[in-house]
Formats: C-alpha cells, sequence, structure tokens
C-alpha cells in the first residue's frame, strides 16, 4: 500500500464512523430561529396575560388555552424549521436522513421532552403554576443532553445551561418568565450565531 | 521498524476497515445495518466478518425478533485495542512520509 492508501483508509474510517454513529449537526439557523420563535411567542404571551384583566396566569379556559396554543406553536414551528433545515443540508451531503441514528437521536430527544410536557399538564391541572417554567427548562435540558450523543455540535453545554437556568428558576419562580424568555430566546440565538461562526471557520 | 509492525494485516481490507470503524463508534450492529452502511453484498460482507470473528475482534451474537432471526455484532476489548494500535501506525506514517 502506497501513503495514498493509508490516507484514503483513514478518511474511509472517519467517513464511517460519521456516518454511522451521529446524526449531521443541526445548523445554527436553527437555533437562532427557534430563539426568535420563542421571543415572538412570549411577547404574545405577555400581551395575552396583561390584557387579560389579571396580571398573573390561572387556569381560566380562554387565555389559558390561548397560551397553550402559543406554546405548541412556538414548539411546532422550531422543529419544523429544524427538519427542514436539516433535512436541505443532508440532501447536499448526499446523507441519508431517515436512519436509524435519526431514529435514535428522535427518540432519545423526545422521551424525556413528552416525559416533561405531560407532567407539566398533570401539576397545572392541580393549580400548581409556579414551577412551570422551571420544569419546561429542567426537562428540555434533559432532552438536549440525552440527543447530544447522536449529534456532532456540542449541544450538551446548551443542555446545561438549561438545567442550570431551571433549578435557578424553581427557586425564584416570580421570575418564571423571564427566565423562560432568557433560557428558550436568548440562549437559542446566542448558541445558534456561536454555532454560525463555528461551522464558518 | 516498529510502525510497519503496527499495521494489522486483518485490517488490511476496505470492508474490515469499514465494520470495525462503525462497531468502533456503536455499541452494536446487525447485518443489514452494516450492509446499508458499506454497501456490500451479503455474501462479500459476511466473508469479512467471518475473518474478523476468527481474529476474536468482534462478537457475533445470534438472536430472533418475532420469527425473524437477527445477528448482532459488536467490538471485543482486543478488537478495538487493535484497530486504535492500526490507526496510530497508519497516522505515524502518514507524518513520517509527510515530513521526509
Amino acid at each position: 500500500m502506497s501513503e495514498l492508501d493509508y490516507l484514503k483508509d483513514i478518511s474511509e474510517i472517519k467517513n464511517l464512523m460519521n456516518k454511522s454513529s451521529r446524526f449531521i449537526s443541526l445548523s445554527g439557523w436553527a437555533g437562532i430561529l427557534a430563539g426568535v420563535y420563542a421571543l415572538i411567542g412570549a411577547a404574545v404571551a405577555y400581551y395575552l396575560v396583561a390584557n387579560s384583566g389579571r396580571a398573573y396566569l390561572i387556569l381560566d379556559g380562554y387565555v389559558f388555552r390561548l397560551i397553550l396554543l402559543d406554546l405548541a406553536l412556538i414548539a411546532i414551528l422550531s422543529v419544523g424549521t429544524a427538519i427542514l433545515i436539516t433535512t436541505r443540508s443532508a440532501k447536499n451531503d448526499g446523507v441519508k436522513i431517515w436512519d436509524k441514528t435519526t431514529r435514535t437521536l428522535l427518540m432519545s430527544f423526545l422521551v424525556p421532552l413528552i416525559t416533561g410536557g405531560i407532567y407539566i399538564l398533570i401539576i397545572l391541572q392541580q393549580q400548581k403554576y409556579g414551577q412551570t417554567g422551571a420544569l419546561m427548562l429542567i426537562f428540555y435540558g434533559l432532552a438536549l443532553i440525552n440527543a447530544s450523543k447522536y449529534t456532532f455540535s456540542n449541544i450538551k453545554y446548551l443542555g446545561y445551561a438549561e438545567i442550570i437556568l431551571g433549578l435557578i428558576c424553581a427557586c425564584y419562580p416570580g421570575y418564571g418568565f423571564w427566565l423562560w424568555v432568557l433560557g428558550f430566546g436568548i440562549f437559542h440565538i446566542v448558541y445558534g450565531a456561536f454555532m454560525l461562526l463555528t461551522e464558518k471557520k | 521498524m516498529g510502525i510497519i509492525e503496527n499495521i494489522n494485516k486483518v485490517f488490511d481490507h476496505r470492508i474490515r476497515l469499514g465494520i470495525m470503524s462503525i462497531l468502533m463508534v456503536n455499541d452494536q450492529a446487525d447485518f443489514n445495518r452494516l450492509k446499508e452502511l458499506l454497501d456490500v453484498t451479503d455474501g462479500n460482507l459476511a466473508s469479512h466478518i467471518k475473518g474478523l470473528e476468527k481474529e476474536e475482534y468482534i462478537l457475533v451474537e445470534k438472536q430472533f425478533i418475532g420469527r425473524k432471526p437477527n445477528t448482532r455484532y459488536s467490538a471485543t476489548k482486543l478488537g478495538k485495542a487493535a484497530f486504535k494500535k492500526h490507526i496510530n501506525a497508519l497516522e505515524q506514517l502518514i507524518l513520517k512520509k509527510g515530513l521526509k
């Protein structure tokens, strides 16, 4: 074998390792847009609550349902954008999008996230509102860390940041809204921008 | 020459190298998964798997999922160590030649 063959061997090894174990990295744009959606959604929620005649959120049917809808829209738009961008870049790279790695990635992300979502809905039914923001941040952080094993990105650091923020939020439930804005809005934008910068390099 | 000694003949083939690469970063993979990733025929893949199994570099686990037979492969400690040694040797060779 010549040295060219050895080089080819090494690049083949790298290529197979990446293809088989890790999903292509999420683009920074997905993060930035998710953050923007969260900020817009938060502004809408703030406006809804401020105009509901009460200064706080309770399960009084109409406003509460609107806010749930608002949250669902943020989640769907964020995930949709991430899928769209990833599918496009996967096509450009000629990588199969729906294989075992993707399925494992999705499962490891969704299990903690859906568990958290259902749990939050249950405790809301029990009239416990104070910890909602904290729980969303914590479960989302856990979902990110769990999924990070199957991605290229350093998304687990975003996960740690969300968990820490969630725990802080648990101590100061009165600031839940603003910490939520920080965690889901600002953190995503900062993380996305950071990703874009490192991608460029 | 220490480096040449560390080049492992077992890995001197694209498919065997590929199987090991995949099993280094995945706890396990089944036959179809390997086939899909390596883009090879059944017979070709099976013969190279046998080669690696004979060296005890990979572990073969046969089981049934429902009624379908399913074979899963994983890298042994010996296989992982051998593969790492091989890669280091490859890198050193390239480095040395690059310097000349």
